[in-house]
């Protein structure tokens, strides 16, 4: 693989608080290699502004290998950069060549407001869970690991839904801000367990309605989330998530 | 769970589009099959007896009605969503994300479907409220039945290009409409099979190529005399 | 408070024992004492749950957005448990044995074998959870091997196990907040505990959304923060990971135990330049199917396929045949150490090893072309067929390799070389998971007690549930039932008032600092400190000198760093500074253990303690004990030592040749 030095031209979103109205600063970074991730190229450029004396853009991030979900930067015009199934912490500079501009703006979504300027606040996606996306299953209650057979294919699909990392880039790209592939993935991956049978009804009707007080918008199915999740949570979820409803509010005996 | 939540709710209000949309879909099978007749080059005999066999029984006048009242709910929770999902976004992006991810006709739905209300408006005046509400010419063919003639109707509608290109832009609204709308209900009705999913969208775009390109057809076959 | 508290009788009934005699709490009672939890990784979340669940008033704090984003989701490879589900000869005792001699005979018999015996509990709980676990075809579940065993005990979900153990143990706790007996604070990070009458009663923590200070009081404080790799700068932990809460704990009266028992994991991406700021792991669990090696000719120059199969040194597999590439953690980082230092390394930077799939993507292959019936298959049906179940088994890892190097591992061997990984030191904690301090409890990583030397892979994430679902909810009641009586101090007691101020006459400090260096920087130059005299062996000559250079670290840190911003916002410069300054004086003590440990162990290697062929020497005669750091002012420690006695699994020369 050959390797590169660029340099670039940042537009990036600053604003101070939730209350400020914010707006874009350019910056110019140089020498930046094809070797760094995204995120230590904008460490380089914080590096700088500290030692120039301003303040640094603060952004979400922790694990930095594609697994914890708190990165969360809109580049470019999507969610977490150019490439498929990433996170912008496993982004490399190598998507970018000598000369480019790049745009960098937080999640958008009422339901997200900024923290300051590429932070958001996704607890409503915590908020979500604690709806229902759990297995009502006390400590030590548990029978043996092995009592249950699950089919293998079943196994897979729900692995594949609970690889969901609660980033939010599907709310991110969603043209409804809607956070219905989150949702779903969380509905399947339960639902597609036979641990997950008892509560299958109620987890997903309480899900979906605090999802619509927290201000997401409603699935039009264009599958923007599908296709900038890092993780490539399919939209067959969402299938799933509203047969599992409209089974709920069938059978539902009040 | 309560009823009203069924159909109200974000998933809700997906359910009465998708089963609507469904509705529209199979409303649109009889339609394009019945108005195939004109090609029966029978001076449009067939289609004149078909088309007032779908107005002669009570059964197909509660069938219109459901239809109109389909229609409308459809219209109405359309812009109902769209006008609701939009103020979910107050500060939008900078770089908008365009096609990366997205089909354009996936995100212009709302305004695929208002030009396919403009169209439909003109063809309900041109076609519907005629035959329905006002004096039109008749014709009888043998054994004695006397039926409004409205494949000579057509005939003198499609005359003037500047109506012909009207449905033809009315139809390539429809055909990207179904495109998304098709394989789009019956996610939202949930069907979530891998192998139900690989039939349905392979129907859907069949669908919505064929029928649209059917329907776009008979104008050009009138205008052009194809048909007589 | 210095004492293990190990309860008497045979290592398999103390358990047993403990829980039938262990004082308890009622349930009215329970809801009246409140516990507070900092970190919800596997530990903190389980433990916060089940204490939730039993009807504890919980409070649990985290520093990041979301409990769900703790480091412990980024475990790749697995987690043990004894079930023998494989019926090949597993069973608690092998566990116990396993994790002991895996770590080096430095580890508290007691506390292993509990582990080993609650380890089976665990897969129940977290089946039951929903975590979808690898199955077989037949439905059940599915194990593999990892490095230190020969049995297959590891249960796994593809590459991202720590993921799905956390999300069962998160949602466990979502459910308790809705339930409401557990209030959950995010981006919230500890900064001081609050010591009442000698117990502790309380903490101090601030809001990182407004930077706001917080008194909050609990009866008990478990602290579940996990490790404290990132006192190297570069490590496979999280950007945020940090050693803060547990130091604080420590300066006022926690011993700190083993701190230099550092794990170095032997498969690593290697470091590309100066810009790094973490590495990334690549699962031990490749290790089941890939096989390392170097070439045998030094510097040579060819692509790894362009290298014969009779020029290549499959070191690991000449010098350990009886455990071959799943020798443990310490002995495969070091003999790859050894051979990039002797000139064989790989890549560009010469510091790296080749792990390669060829022959397992063939063996598979070929098993695969008989399954689906093809006779005579081709090399290509083979290789086919194999690339299918290798991407199966590791997809993930193999697609985040290519990500970060922008190499394919499927045709091209990976490039590997070790780094930091873990941290088997930690607060000293007594069989209840008590630190010195009565009330305050540290679990998980963030304690030092069963992992001895060197950790065994895939008994992380046992650690951290065992302790948070299946020890605390017991040893805490033994605490706690003394304290039903004691009602809840109001946070305007002078202790509280007299730790906040330290807290924020600390921030004040740093930010009037206001000098030219980010704190970024002086990480940087601690890590390297402590990377090249105090990482993978040292020597007296090294660790006397970095102890030095910290020394004049830590002056130059604070007279010279700069924060931007203000203390009452949102401001990651001064989160980091802070965690940077307690790293400093954390380093300088690991050095210290360091040097007085003149023996070779597990991850602690002293190039003046090894045997002719360059293995680890223990020196079990003076050096059998656990180092127990007290803090007593500033870079002075005093030294206590709990010996450790070994009933049952006597110590030996380890060996996995």
């Amino acid at each position: 693989m050959e390797h590169y030095t660029m340099n670039l031209t940042l537009k990036v979103w600053r604003q101070k608080n939730k209350k400020d109205k914010g707006s874009f600063e350019t910056y110019t970074v140089s020498d930046i290699s094809s070797e760094m991730s995204f995120l230590e190229m904008f460490d380089v450029l914080n590096e700088r502004m500290v030692h120039e004396g301003k303040e640094p853009i603060a952004f979400d991030h922790d694990c930095r290998e594609g697994i914890c979900g708190m990165c969360s930067m809109y580049i470019n015009g999507r969610p977490h950069g150019p490439w498929e199934g990433t996170t912008t912490c496993q982004l490399h500079m190598r998507a970018f060549k000598d000369g480019d501009t790049i745009v960098v703006e937080p999640w958008r979504a009422n339901a997200f407001p900024v923290i300051k300027d590429l932070v958001v606040d996704r607890s409503a996606f915590d908020r979500i869970i604690q709806a229902g996306g759990y297995i009502s299953v006390n400590t030590g209650n548990a029978v043996d690991a092995n009592a249950t057979p699950i089919e293998k294919n079943k196994a897979d699909t729900s692995f594949a839904a609970a690889a969901c990392i609660g980033c939010g880039a599907c709310v991110a790209a969603c043209k409804n801000s809607s956070a219905l592939l989150f949702l779903s993935a969380k509905v399947s991956h339960l639902a597609l367990l036979p641990q997950g049978g008892p509560e299958r009804k109620t987890r997903v009707v309480d899900m979906i309605a605090q999802m619509d007080k927290e201000g997401f918008g409603s699935c039009t199915s264009t599958g923007a989330c599908e296709a900038v999740c890092p993780k490539e949570i399919p939209i067959t979820n969402i299938a799933r998530l509203n047969a599992e409803y409209g089974h709920a509010g069938l059978t539902s005996d009040k | 769970m309560k009823w009203s939540e069924l159909f109200t709710s974000s998933v809700g209000k997906k359910f009465v589009m998708g089963l609507t949309g469904v509705f529209l879909i199979l409303f649109l099978i009889v339609h394009v099959g019945l108005n195939a007749c004109i090609w029966a080059m029978d001076g449009g005999q067939m289609f004149n007896l078909a088309a007032n066999f779908m107005g002669s029984t009570v059964v197909m006048r509660i069938l219109e009605i459901g239809l109109f009242a389909t229609i409308i709910l459809h219209i109405v929770q359309a812009y109902v969503l769209e006008l609701q999902n939009r103020r979910k976004r107050s500060i939008g992006y900078q770089v908008p994300m365009g096609n990366k991810g997205s089909k354009w006709y996936s995100r212009y739905m709302g305004w695929l479907g208002t030009l396919i209300l403009f169209f439909l408006i003109v063809h309900i005046r041109n076609f519907w409220v005629p035959s329905r509400w006002l004096e039109m010419p008749e014709v009888t063919y043998p054994p004695g039945v006397t039926v409004h003639d409205l494949f000579g109707l057509m005939k003198d509608t499609f005359t003037n290009i500047w109506l012909v290109l009207l449905y033809l832009l009315g139809c390539v609204s429809l055909a990207f409409h179904l495109m998304h709308g098709f394989q789009s209900a019956f996610r939202s009705l949930g069907v979530y099979n891998n192998r139900y999913i690989h039939l349905i969208n392979g129907i859907g775009i069949g669908f919505s190529i064929i029928v649209p390109l059917a329907f776009a057809m008979m104008p050009i076959s009138m205008y052009l005399n194809w048909v007589q | 408070m210095f004492k293990s508290n190990i309860p008497d009788g045979s290592l398999d009934k103390k358990w047993e024992d403990y829980k039938g005699h262990v004082k308890l709490v009622n349930p009215a009672n329970k809801r009246s004492l409140e516990v507070i939890i900092i970190g919800t990784g596997l530990a903190g979340a389980s433990a916060a749950a089940s204490l939730g669940e039993m009807g504890y008033k919980v409070k649990a704090f985290c520093f990041q957005d979301s409990p769900r984003r703790a480091h412990s989701i980024a475990a790749q490879g697995g987690i043990n448990a004894a079930k023998n589900y494989q019926n090949d000869g597993d069973s608690t005792f092998r566990l116990f044995y396993d994790t002991i001699k895996g770590g080096d005979y430095r580890s508290r018999e007691s506390n292993v074998y509990r582990l080993a015996a609650v380890s089976a509990s665990i897969i129940d709980q977290c089946v039951a959870q929903g975590v979808p676990f690898a199955r077989e075809y037949g439905g059940l579940l599915s194990n593999r091997s990892f490095g230190g065993v020969q049995v297959q005990r590891t249960f796994y979900a593809a590459g991202q196990t720590g993921q799905q153990l956390l999300i069962g143990a998160y949602q466990a706790l979502e459910r308790q907040v809705a339930l409401g007996t557990v209030e959950m604070f995010t981006r919230h990070e500890m900064l001081e505990i609050v010591i009442i009458d000698g117990k502790t009663r309380g903490i101090i923590a601030r809001n990182l959304v407004t930077g706001e200070l917080e008194r909050h009081f609990g009866h008990a404080v478990l602290l579940a923060s996990g490790g404290y790799g990132n006192v190297f700068y570069l490590s496979t932990n999280a950007m945020g990971s940090n050693v803060t809460a547990a130091w604080k704990a420590h300066k006022q009266g926690a011993y700190f135990g083993n701190p230099c028992f550092t794990q170095i994991h032997p498969t690593c991406i290697p470091v590309t330049g100066d810009h790094q700021s973490k590495l990334t792991l690549m699962s031990e669990s490749l290790r089941n199917d890939g096989r390392i090696w170097v070439p045998k000719e030094k510097n040579d120059p060819r692509k790894p396929g362009e290298i014969p199969e009779a020029e290549r040194d499959y070191y690991l597999e000449r010098r350990y045949p009886a455990f071959g590439n799943l020798v443990p953690r310490d002995v495969a980082s070091r003999a790859a150490k050894e051979r990039c230092d002797a000139g064989y390394g790989v890549g560009t930077s010469k510091q790296a090893v080749y792990l390669d799939f060829a022959t397992a993507i063939e063996r598979y292959g070929k098993t695969e072309c008989r399954k689906h019936g093809i006779d005579n298959p081709t090399a290509e049906d083979i290789r086919h067929h194999g690339v299918e179940v290798v991407k199966e088994k590791y997809g993930n890892l193999f697609d985040m390799y290519a990500k970060i190097t922008g190499e394919d591992p499927y045709t091209t061997p990976m490039r590997i070389y070790p780094a930091v990984h873990y941290t088997m030191g930690g607060l000293w904690v007594d069989y209840e998971l008590m630190t010195t301090i009565p009330g305050l409890y540290a679990m998980g990583e963030a304690n030092f007690s069963d992992h001895g030397a060197n950790r065994l892979g895939a008994s992380a994430l046992m650690q951290g549930l065992a302790d948070g679902y299946f020890v605390i909810p017991y040893t805490i009641g033994n605490y706690l039932a003394d304290e039903i009586r004691t009602k809840a101090i109001p946070t305007s007691h002078a202790a509280f008032e007299a730790a906040e101020k330290i807290v924020s006459e600390r921030l004040s400090q740093l930010k009037n600092i206001n000098g030219t260096q980010s704190p970024e920087s002086f990480h940087k130059r601690l890590g390297k400190i402590m990377w090249d005299k105090c990482g993978m062996a040292r020597n007296e000559a090294g660790l006397k000198e970095a102890i030095e250079e910290i020394r004049a670290l830590k002056a130059e840190f604070w007279r010279d760093v700069r924060i931007t911003g203000n203390i009452a916002e949102f401001n990651p410069e001064l989160d980091k500074a802070g965690r940077v300054a307690d790293f400093i004086e954390l380093g300088e003590l690991m050095c210290q253990d360091a040097l007085m440990r003149r023996e070779s162990c597990g991850g602690h290697f002293r190039e003046e303690m090894q045997t002719e062929d360059g293995e680890a020497k223990r020196d079990d005669a003076n050096f059998s004990f656990v180092a127990a750091w007290e803090y007593k002012s500033d870079s002075n420690w005093e030294l206590h030592k709990e010996q450790l006695e070994f009933e049952v699994a006597h110590p030996s020369q380890r060996s996995y040749k």
